[in-house]
């Protein structure tokens, strides 16, 4: 079972991912320069988070046209589990392998803090080990958090479970004041349609062990883990 | 040589908080009459060539791949002659 963390120019959550691998799920995996043309049979792509080429001109609307891009989308084609997050999740939506599009947050500032995330969908590679309905304490930093997309598109996202994480209170209720960033209906993290890419903001990577907080987002590798098992 | 010049601009129906904050600054400055702030990119792309026809093909193109992203964006372009 070998994970690959896809490295750009600007990434700088490639070692956090790289550790919660290593060190959390003891597998094997290996860092993967986007500059390369092979995944080296690897069995999850995760695309961390940072600031990929300075996020010149949109947030990963560089990183997107980089050479191992091509080979995530073919490696996401055929049903291998890709997760992206933050910078990661941006580009997974300039690759158009997830719908929708960043915006500046509503309040035009850099959030960092941490946040509840209830859990909408626990059927994916991704979520296996996590309850509908579970919160769990993660941290967001970011600037273009603001999910946008379409009428037509967030219809086709909530009516087929597509919404796979949301940003809520305490008690789980999603509205106005537990949105940090202006993302409509609060979401937070979304999959594809066949449900083996999913995209998110927050960072389960920063949230492995109760040292730095929450130990939530361990969980969302673990069922990383179950599912490859599994499989 | 020719010369585009590219405007990439949030979509109508997308709010620009930026264009809001600017408005809202500029009221405070004793503007009046503003009715909306809208704020984009500009960029200029350069070509060694004089085809008209061709260098606009290739300025759409370039819009619709990395320079806009049409789920929030549009865009507009002119050629100009020279740099």
């Amino acid at each position: 079972m070998k994970f690959a963390v896809i490295t750009f120019p600007g990434s700088n959550c490639d070692y956090d991912c790289y550790r919660a691998v290593k060190d959390h799920l003891k597998c094997q995996v290996e860092y993967i320069w986007h500059r390369e043309h092979s995944l080296n049979n690897c069995d999850c792509v995760i695309l961390p988070g940072g600031f990929s080429y300075g996020d010149y001109l949109r947030t990963g609307a560089i990183a997107r046209f980089s050479p191992i891009m091509q080979q995530v989308i073919d490696f996401a084609d055929k049903g291998g589990p890709v997760i992206g997050i933050c910078n990661g999740f941006q580009i997974l939506l300039e690759s158009g392998l997830l719908p929708g599009a960043m915006l500046v947050n509503r309040n035009l500032q850099f959030i960092c803090q941490t946040v509840h995330l209830k859990v909408e969908n626990n059927r994916l590679p991704f979520t296996n080990r996590l309850t509908a309905g579970q919160l769990l304490r993660v941290p967001i930093a970011h600037k273009e958090g603001n999910y946008y997309a379409d009428d037509r598109t967030i219809k086709e996202l909530e009516d087929n479970g597509r919404v796979v994480f949301r940003y809520s209170d305490g008690s789980g209720q999603a509205d106005e004041k537990s949105n940090p960033n202006g993302s409509l209906n609060n979401i937070a993290g979304i999959t594809n349609k066949k449900g083996n890419v999913l995209g998110m903001m927050p960072h389960p990577e920063r949230a492995m062990e109760q040292l730095l907080g929450s130990s939530d987002g361990a969980l969302v590798f673990d069922s990383i883990k179950n599912f490859l098992g599994a499989n | 040589m020719l010369t585009a010049e590219i405007h990439v601009t949030l979509k109508e129906l997308v709010l620009d908080p930026q264009g809001t904050t600017l408005k809202r600054s500029m009221e405070t400055m004793g503007y009046q009459g503003i009715e909306e702030v809208r704020m984009g990119k500009f960029i200029q792309v350069r070509f060694d060539s004089d085809d008209r026809q061709a260098v606009e093909k290739k300025v759409d193109e370039m819009c619709r791949q990395i320079l806009s992203n049409p789920v929030i964006e549009q865009y507009s372009y002119s050629l100009r002659e020279g740099r």
